[in-house]
């Protein structure tokens, strides 16, 4: 009786790894190629894909938008990962864009700021050194301090490239991150930052750009406009390979929307 | 016995050797690429523009080292005077121990207390947008090397012959005037290997001084913002591309760095030597 058992207990252990390992019997390698500032949203839907289909394998190099949109349209990738929306040179050429995420960058100042209704050119002033004191903004006479990320981070090329103003900001000081900015424009009345909309607090106030709140619901309906959104590029007329659709189709399924949400972006739909 | 005692020793080589090494390969690719005349003279650093010029870096971390000698040496130098010969020993018992204290204290604690206290206070007093400044760097510094250049110099100025002293208190001399022309110069070497020390000690800080000098690449300026070559690798590392100039560019200004210390050990040995020989 015992080893009846013991050999239909093995026998059902087989059954159910093959059946866990197996997964839809999809297997084979998705490359993907592009965007830096989408590393933390690849990394979740990456690790939460494999969980799903452990016999594909996702590569991510980061080379940035553009050189992604041309390794999908060259055929060099599966995917092209791009951080913007796709030109109109590019969509001519074929490029088909799916959004899976969209990323808010929130402007925030200290509380005790009287500032906290800003347009896009006021802010693109401060950050350029053209305003300086916030009695120019309807605030206290006390200078600005533009606090920013180091280059190289992805809010920093976000919020530059958005508002305009990439590589001709004048900051007082950079962080090495998020934290950092928040944490320091939480303890200095005069200082103005930035900081993924995920990671802002109560500590801080996150300004209206002209006239919208920052939030999960302004960035979504698009009126917030201090955001951008995370492509994935694919190529008109090309077929995707098996494990390449299911990956696209994993992460523009609502299953990915707690994986967007966990990596500090928006899920779009 | 030996084997091992050899073994230990080699061990302590090896590491010097391998870091050596790898700084070495990993520096010398993003020289070669961007030049070694517009790296070390180029005067922005600014990585999302493909501008790899480490002069601010370099001159910020040779006036932070600067003005925090200048600060640091004297208050340090009184201080083991007063301790070796000045200060009752009871006074003296006080305060050597808090002074090996604050040699213990580690150094994000320096930096958390001059982000929270000194910070806010040179914003207020000077009426700077932030008080993350070159001014501020400078003065955690100073307090950083205190401890070294006490403790060494007072070993130095103890271990001046007693003779000496009395002689020069028979002829007539002050006190004073046999601390500072009598043991002073007998412990000069001593002195000067505590300040060389002191020197080393301030162009290696990274944590303290990323908390309070904000980090901005700019030509150092007091009030201003800056960025010290230490900080300048630490604070772009995280978010570099692996293989990209930028990642290989830090590793650069990592050899730059060490052929600072390199020097600074150098003549650190010089003076040790000299000590040595008189």
């Amino acid at each position: 009786m015992k080893k009846v058992f013991s050999v239909m207990l093995v026998a059902a252990l087989a059954v159910s790894t093959l059946t866990g390992c197996s997964g839809n019997g999809k297997g084979g390698t998705v490359n993907t190629d592009g965007s830096t500032s989408m590393a933390d949203v690849m990394g979740a839907l990456t690790e939460a894909f494999k969980e799903k289909e452990p016999n594909i394998t996702v590569n991510y190099s980061g080379t940035g938008s553009g050189s992604g949109i041309s390794g999908v349209l060259d055929g060099t990738c599966d995917i092209g990962l791009s951080s913007r929306e796709l030109k109109q040179e590019e969509m001519d050429q074929g490029a088909v864009a799916h959004v899976v995420a969209l990323d808010g960058v929130a402007v925030v100042v200290n509380p005790q700021n009287a500032v906290s209704d800003l347009t896009t050119e006021q802010i693109a002033d401060i950050f350029t050194g053209k305003i300086t004191n916030w009695s120019e903004l309807g605030g206290s006479d006390a200078p600005i301090a533009v606090y920013g990320r180091e280059d190289g981070s992805g809010t920093r090329s976000a919020f530059e490239e958005i508002v305009g103003v990439e590589g001709a900001c004048v900051y007082t000081n950079e962080y090495g991150s998020t934290g950092d900015v928040i944490g320091n424009v939480a303890s200095n009345e005069n200082a103005i930052g930035y900081a993924s909309l995920s990671a802002v607090d109560s500590s801080v106030t996150a300004v209206k750009v002209n006239g919208v709140t920052p939030g999960e619901a302004t960035v979504k309906d698009g009126s917030y406009t201090i955001q951008r959104p995370f492509v994935m590029v694919t190529k008109e007329g090309v077929k995707l390979s098996e494990a390449a659709q299911a990956f696209l189709d994993f992460a523009s399924g609502e299953e990915a929307a707690e994986y967007i949400t966990a990596a500090g972006a928006v899920y779009p739909n | 016995m030996q084997v091992l005692f050899t073994l230990c020793g080699l061990i302590a080589v090896g590491f010097v050797l391998l870091i050596t090494i790898y700084l070495v390969i990993s520096g010398i690719p993003a020289i070669r690429k961007i030049g070694l005349f517009r790296f070390l003279f180029g005067k922005t650093w600014a990585a999302g523009q493909n501008q790899y010029g480490i002069l601010p870096l370099i001159l910020t971390s040779l006036y932070g080292t600067a003005g925090a000698i200048v600060i640091g040496v004297p208050i340090g130098f009184f201080t083991a005077v007063f301790l070796a010969k000045v200060a009752p020993r009871k006074v003296a018992n006080v305060i050597r121990p808090a002074v090996s204290l604050l040699a213990g204290i580690p150094s994000v604690v320096y930096g958390l207390v001059g982000m929270c206290v000194l910070v806010p206070a040179l914003r207020n007093w000077l009426h700077l947008p932030a008080g993350d400044s070159l001014l501020a760097a400078i003065i955690v510094l100073a307090v950083m090397i205190l401890p070294s250049i006490i403790s060494l110099s007072e070993t130095a100025l103890e271990a001046v012959p007693r003779e000496y002293e009395e002689a020069s208190l028979a002829l007539g001399a002050t006190k004073l005037e046999t601390y500072f022309r009598v043991s002073a110069p007998a412990a000069k070497s001593g002195i000067a290997a505590a300040v060389v020390l002191g020197i080393g000690r301030a162009i290696g800080e990274a944590m303290a001084i990323m908390m309070v000098a904000g980090n901005v690449a700019n030509m150092p300026a007091l009030t201003r913002s800056v960025r010290f070559l230490t900080t300048g690798i630490s604070i772009e590392l995280n978010y570099s591309q692996d293989g990209s100039l930028q990642r290989q560019a830090l590793f650069s200004i990592g050899l730059v760095l060490f052929f600072f210390i390199m020097l600074i050990n150098a003549f650190l040995n010089l003076v040790l030597k000299r000590e040595k020989e008189d």
